[in-house]
């Protein structure tokens, strides 16, 4: 059954002075109301987040939205697949409408980060790692580090292509009201900020984020009934690469990446070059430049060079991260993979306002941990 | 103490050890001390921005073993471990040097059950 998104909304990513459970109503409530779906036609309730557990002390949110949204007797269920929960809130979703199982779907995702210090956030991220690794102090800034050193170290590439990614993505956030940060930065800022994980910077990196942010899904017959402008989920995949990062043939190759793509053109009927827009998962850029070559779109060791000659910015032949990337946007765990698909259907119904580009094919690639667990989404417009 | 890689019926290692392999899929039925093995660094970081328990910078480093003397199918095996100085570079031979606690188990999020996992281990010496 061809599945459909028909609403899509997101609240104001950065510090917010409430709780999740909050945070999750307000999203939901939005795109419910703006696609004039009233709760007691929600027969699918799922709720991306990590851990709301460990960050508030408050578990059982999928319970909890449900009843806030009156939603009851929808069926309902967490989904955590730590950074990627949004990204495989979309894959449940897609699958719950496919399957015939619901015929309305909603997926709201979201995390409250930012009452935490950055140690004891960075602390519950890096808790994901195997024991192995925890116990040296690894985050996943530090994996970041390890990697891009690695790879501008084997591919020849100049450190400014990293910085390139952060001052692209920061500009692409100016014409997003819901990002976290909507300024400018100079390369030459990036270049100069404090040092993280050598030998990346502040600005190669996300923020600490608190938001939310919600999709409706239906059956293609019922949205076209319903619905004035709606995306079609033409291709999907999820895929699991190794949980101790080192393990990995090639450290500069995302397996989960590689496979969920692959799974998600073959099943779309498409190739990299059918892409008109895509959202990558920028938490580190070096990430970007690793998505890009593992969705297809550069070769291995290449990708640096989109960077530095624009072919990624808003008005080069593939745009990315066109909503600010989880770099200029934020990175509420949770939320981030439905934010993404939120950007991507915005752009496919012509919603994205200042941000808008000419898409009818639009990826998604959601990345969990160091590419631990992967979703890639391919949406399209409707005809 | 041991630092110790798995190794699978087919000759494959892993490090650390899991209880089925993760390329072919067969139990891990033996093992291989690295602990006075020999290593090269592939990639490292100093890490300024630390959780808590951690020390600051932490400077760790992912390390290569040539294990081609043992005649297995896998030639080499990986570890990531934290380096004894901020001094490193790629390419460097590092030896692992055995620690009783890498960061301070009694803060952070494992605080409140330290006993779920060791916190000794080794870090990597420039030979």
């Amino acid at each position: 059954m061809g599945v459909a998104v028909i609403g899509a909304s997101m609240t104001k990513f950065g510090r917010r002075d409430v709780w999740l459970q909050e945070l999750l109503s307000e999203a939901g409530e939005e795109c419910l109301d703006e696609a004039g779906v009233t709760p007691n036609e929600v027969e699918h309730l799922y709720v991306s987040n990590m851990a709301s557990g460990e960050f508030e002390g408050q578990t059982g949110i999928m319970n909890a939205l449900a009843h806030d949204l009156g939603v009851l007797p929808a069926y309902s269920e967490r989904v955590d697949q730590t950074s990627s929960s949004g990204g495989a809130g979309i894959y449940e979703a897609w699958q719950s409408v496919a399957s015939g199982a619901s015929e309305m779907t909603l997926l709201v995702g979201g995390e409250k980060m930012t009452h935490k210090t950055t140690g004891q956030a960075t602390d519950i991220i890096a808790s994901i790692t195997h024991p192995a690794e925890y116990k040296h102090g690894v985050t996943l800034p530090s994996f970041a580090g390890l990697t891009a050193r690695h790879y501008l170290e084997r591919f020849d590439a100049p450190r400014e292509s990293l910085a390139r990614v952060a001052v692209k993505n920061h500009r692409n956030g100016v014409d997003n009201p819901n990002a976290q940060f909507q300024r400018e930065i100079t390369v030459e800022k990036a270049l100069d900020s404090p040092v993280i994980a050598d030998p990346l910077r502040l600005y190669d990196f996300c923020p600490i984020t608190d938001g939310s942010a919600a999709m409706l899904f239906t059956t293609e017959e019922r949205a076209a009934e319903i619905a004035d402008e709606y995306a079609v989920v033409s291709g999907i995949g999820g895929a699991t690469d190794t949980h101790v990062v080192h393990e990995r043939d090639d450290p500069t190759v995302m397996g989960g990446v590689v496979e969920s793509s692959a799974e998600a053109y073959e099943m779309a009927g498409l190739g990299p070059d059918d892409l008109d827009v895509a959202e990558l998962h920028d938490m580190f850029t070096i990430l970007e430049f690793l998505q890009l070559e593992g969705i297809g779109v550069a070769d291995q060791g290449e990708a640096w060079e989109l960077a530095m000659d624009g072919a990624t910015a808003k008005d080069g032949d593939l745009p990315i991260n066109t909503s600010g990337g989880l770099k200029s946007k934020g990175h509420p765990l949770g939320a981030s993979g439905v934010a993404q698909g939120v950007e991507i259907y915005e752009q496919l119904v012509g919603e994205a306002g200042p941000r808008q580009v000419e898409a009818d094919t639009a990826l998604a690639c959601n990345v969990g941990g160091f590419g631990n667990c992967v979703i890639t989404t391919i949406m399209e417009a409707a005809e | 103490m041991t630092l110790e890689a798995g190794i699978c019926p087919n000759g494959h290692v892993s490090y650390p050890a899991h209880p089925r392999c993760p390329d072919c899929g067969e139990p891990q039925d033996g093992t291989v001390d690295l602990a006075d093995e020999r290593a090269e660094v592939v990639t490292w970081t100093t890490s300024t921005a630390t959780p808590p328990g951690v020390r600051e910078p932490n400077t760790m480093a992912i390390v290569e073993f040539d294990i081609s003397h043992l005649d297995l199918e896998d030639t080499f095996v990986r570890a990531l471990g934290q380096a004894t100085t901020d001094d490193i570079e790629t390419g460097d031979v590092v030896e692992p040097v055995y620690v009783e606690e890498l960061r301070d188990p009694d803060v952070g999020l494992k605080s409140s059950n330290p006993e779920s996992q060791d916190w000794d281990g080794y870090r990597w010496d420039p030979a």
